[in-house]
């Protein structure tokens, strides 16, 4: 097995590149990074591990916190909770992990298995099963190939636990544990489906850590050098600029544990007279340009500071805001046939049929 | 916009100019004293001196005090961290991303305590009322004076932190008091490092808004006393005395939207040099190019709207050390007038490098003729490399661009600097902040909780409610404009409710 050390410069990077990875949602990755700089600190340095080198038995911990991320800027993130999850499933299921992975690589759950493999002392798997950030269970590349979706574990740092044991399907799996998860406050460490090295090899978004790791080092050199970020990860990243522009208009509204809304755009420079609309649930779903869909999910849409590159959030967008929103290409699991009914624009409930801006 | 007097108090100069139909008429610079009181008032009798009237519309006070004290760690109260939120959170504790230096000063006892709510308004766990009273009496044996408190989601709803500071006011008569949710927004570290930076500054900020009422009071002048907000706002200074995190870089926005009016350029960098610090801003279609993430304060993270600044410790009064070669960030401040050198004093100042080298004719130049020429060269090529370092940090765009000096210690720019265009000096440069105070207007915020109504409705309420409240503070209701709109929904309260933030800003009427 080729373990590889992360540096704490790495895990810097990390954070900033899956924050644009999140395309929005999965919360921002700050206060994870609180708690990987304070184990860092303590002397902790967590291994990234080569998919391609599991075992094909080899037995692997996917994990993620769960809920809004707007709850987490209150009920802030401890490395203890995740590692309780991943103990519980251990429990139930009666057997120690080998390794832990993301559930997502968007946003803060890219940092959640490195907090977790901290506490447990195990290695991170170089890949997650969505290649950005998705709101919901079955919008995963493990579900669009089938795998099995239970047991679930779910941690509450008020003793409260929850084993889904059985769900007849990705979307029961959702729904059960959403409703545990709003229960407790719309906030839960979970750990999910236990996966096989095989699995992971054959259904898993692979490299993406790593991935995440690179576009985080792309902006940081950007900056450095007083380049245009947003550029650099258009470049970098073979991305695509839709729209440049200053927030106009922000509604949200919360069903479900879920942030829905939309978010208007007037256009600057090269778009000046123009206007984009984005809809979002929790993360960015669909782009329209002057009132035609320009960009939808799978294809990443996210949101940049035009200035210094930072991702913004669907929680932190402000009316007044100066950003530019880029596309970058989908995993191409996402872009089949049975992965659009995943995570297509089907799948959160807009009447369009997917087009790629990168096709 | 009709007579107004603007006075900026920063750590070496006080400046006042008088405004009348958006023109300066006059302009006057006084140092500051180390009581500040006689230093505005001689600001003040300067400037009637010169001819501005005694009735005049309102005076407005802008001042760096605030954000000085911390950048400097100087001024600040040791104070008491009640964090209520456990079991959540309990990994990252108060303080935990403040620099250790600034942590170890305004650190007195920290406490973590069961209690808070859920976002939709559900107790997290009970109060841990018991551990309240334990850690107040525990602060009143500590002897501290100054509380913050911050509760988990304490903006839907404050309980905790009321029920908590009724209980340290029992146990602790004439504590000083800072709840999170007074400052605002979701996001409980960065409201609660807001917390305790107000905590550790509320001292300093009342005996300050008093020596500014004083010392309008002494001058005769009988108008409104304003202290100026970050958001180039103001706020009477009765209120603000109570919030002195508002008054961060109030100073900077003030200069920037000075330097915009005087230069009538609306695009360009802007560098003030003052006595104490340098900020660097960006001026965009004549506002401060405003950070759009969350803004540090001397190195802490807070979530207030800021002018995206890069400060760093140079200025006129900065000392410079000779073995081995040093400038600043230490400043002899107010004092440079009797310190500096060239002013008679014993201390080597930037000031008195610049006129060793001829940048600046001030004071008695024989003074400093003695001084080793490579002293002089080396610490001007010191102070060169730390502006240029510092406009080459905040430059984001890689085309040249104009920079507008401003500041009393502006002649420590080069005229010559890597990425900049041209470097553009302004008449009364160095009033610009007094000139920003002075054109500052009086803003309307409102923040609350509407149910059953549209979303559009509801918006609309909060407009007229904060525009009702401009009004009622000085704004003229024809001149105001909507300058923020947010909205949260609340799930799982009673009705439809929708928790809607409206600001609006005119001019003073």
């Amino acid at each position: 097995m080729t373990l590889r050390p992360v540096s704490a410069a790495e895990i810097e990077s990390l954070a900033i590149g899956a924050w644009i990875l999140g395309t929005g949602g999965g919360g921002s990755p700050y206060l994870a990074l609180l708690n990987m700089r304070k184990l860092y600190r303590r002397g902790v340095v967590v291994s990234l591990l080569d998919p391609m080198d599991l075992a094909d038995d080899a037995r692997v911990a996917v994990v993620s916190n769960m809920g809004a991320p707007l709850v987490g800027q209150e009920r802030l993130t401890d490395p203890r909770t995740i590692a309780l999850a991943v103990r519980m499933m251990e429990e139930y299921r009666g057997c120690r992990f080998d390794a832990v992975m993301s559930l997502e690589i968007g946003g803060g759950n890219s940092l959640q298995p490195f907090m977790a493999a901290a506490v447990l002392g195990l290695p991170v798997v170089d890949a997650d099963c969505m290649g950005r950030a998705f709101p919901e269970a079955q919008m995963t590349s493990f579900a669009i190939h089938d795998l099995t979706m239970y047991p679930l574990t779910l941690a509450d740092v008020r003793d409260n636990a929850v084993v889904v044991a059985r769900a007849a399907s990705w979307k029961w799996m959702e729904r059960l544990s959403r409703k545990a998860c709003v229960e407790v406050g719309s906030i839960a460490s979970t750990c999910k489906a236990p996966r096989t090295g095989k699995e992971v090899k054959e259904c898993g978004i692979l490299y993406s850590t790593s991935k995440a790791i690179r576009l985080g080092e792309t902006v940081q050199s950007a900056r450095r050098q007083h380049r245009d970020a947003v550029q650099a990860v258009i470049e970098a990243e073979s991305g695509q600029l839709m729209f440049r522009g200053k927030i106009c208009d922000v509604a949200r509204r919360t069903t479900e544990g879920f942030l829905r809304g939309t978010a208007k755009l007037d256009g600057l420079d090269d778009f000046r007279g123009r206007s984009f609309e984005l809809a979002f649930q929790n993360e960015f779903a669909v782009g329209w340009l002057d009132g035609q869909p320009r960009v939808m999910t799978p294809d990443l849409i996210c949101v940049l500071d035009s200035v210094s590159g930072d991702a913004i959030g669907t929680e932190t967008l402000r009316y007044g805001q100066r950003v530019s929103v880029i596309a970058l290409p989908a995993p191409p699991v996402l872009l089949t046939p049975k992965g659009l009914e995943h995570v297509g624009p089907r799948a959160f409930g807009y009447d369009l049929e997917f087009r790629s801006v990168f096709a | 916009m009709k007579r107004r007097i603007g006075i900026d108090v920063g750590g070496t100069n006080t400046d006042a100019v008088y405004l009348e139909d958006a023109r300066v008429v006059h302009a006057v610079k006084t140092p500051t004293t180390r009581d500040v009181t006689s230093g505005v008032t001689d600001a003040l009798r300067r400037l009637l001196q010169a001819g501005a009237p005694v009735a005049v519309d309102a005076a407005m006070i802008g001042t760096t005090h605030f954000t000085n004290a911390v950048v400097q760690r100087r001024d600040l109260t040791r104070v008491a961290a009640i964090r209520i939120g456990l079991p959540s959170g309990a990994s990252l504790e108060p303080f935990v991303d403040w620099p250790e230096d600034l942590a170890a000063l305004v650190r007195g006892e920290v406490f973590m305590l069961e209690g808070g709510h859920e976002f939709d308004g559900r107790a997290l766990v009970p109060l841990d009322i018991a551990g309240v009273r334990a850690a107040a009496r525990r602060i009143r044996e500590a002897g501290l004076t100054s509380v913050g408190i911050a509760s988990v989601f304490s903006p839907l709803n404050a309980s905790c932190e009321l029920e908590a500071a009724r209980i340290v006011a029992e146990e602790c008569p004439g504590v000083a008091l800072t709840m999170s949710h007074q400052l605002g927004r979701i996001g409980l570290l960065e409201r609660e490092n807001a917390t305790l930076l107000n905590a550790a500054l509320v001292g300093l900020a009342r005996t300050t808004a008093q020596a500014f009422t004083d010392a309008l009071a002494a001058s005769g002048i009988r108008a409104p006393l304003y202290l100026t907000q970050n958001d180039g706002t103001v706020m009477l200074a009765s209120v603000a005395e109570a919030f002195p995190v508002y008054g961060f870089a109030s100073g900077p926005t003030n200069s920037m939207r000075g330097a915009a009016f005087l230069s009538k350029l609306t695009d360009a960098l802007v560098i003030d040099v003052g006595g104490t610090t340098t900020d660097i801003g960006s001026l965009r279609r004549g506002f401060p190019r405003e950070a759009n993430n969350v803004i540090e304060i001397g190195g802490v993270r807070t979530l207030f709207r800021m002018p995206d600044l890069l400060s760093i410790g140079l200025g006129g009064g900065s000392l410079v050390g000779r073995a081995p070669l040093s400038v600043g960030p230490r400043s002899v401040g107010y004092r440079l007038v009797e310190e500096g050198l060239v002013f008679g004093g014993e201390e080597l100042t930037a000031t008195d490098i610049a006129v060793a080298a001829g940048l600046i004719d001030l004071g008695d130049r024989r003074r400093v003729a003695s001084l080793p020429a490579e002293l002089v060269s080396g610490a001007v090529a010191r102070m060169h490399a730390m502006i240029d370092e510092a406009v080459d940090r905040m430059k984001t765009d890689a085309g040249d661009e104009p920079l507008i000096a401003v500041g009393g210690g502006c002649f420590l720019v080069p005229e010559r600097i890597n990425g900049i265009s041209e470097v553009i000096h302004v008449e009364h440069q160095a009033v610009a902040n007094a000139v920003g105070a002075a054109i500052a207007q009086v803003s309307g915020e409102i923040d609350r909780i509407f149910q059953d109504l549209s979303r559009d409705e509801a918006i609309a309420r909060a407009r007229q409610l904060a525009e009702a409240q401009a009004a009622s503070a000085g704004a003229d209701p024809r001149t105001l404009t909507t300058v923020e709109v947010e909205d949260l929904p609340l799930a799982y309260l009673p009705g439809n409710s929708l928790r809607v933030r409206v600001r609006v800003v005119g001019e003073i009427a």
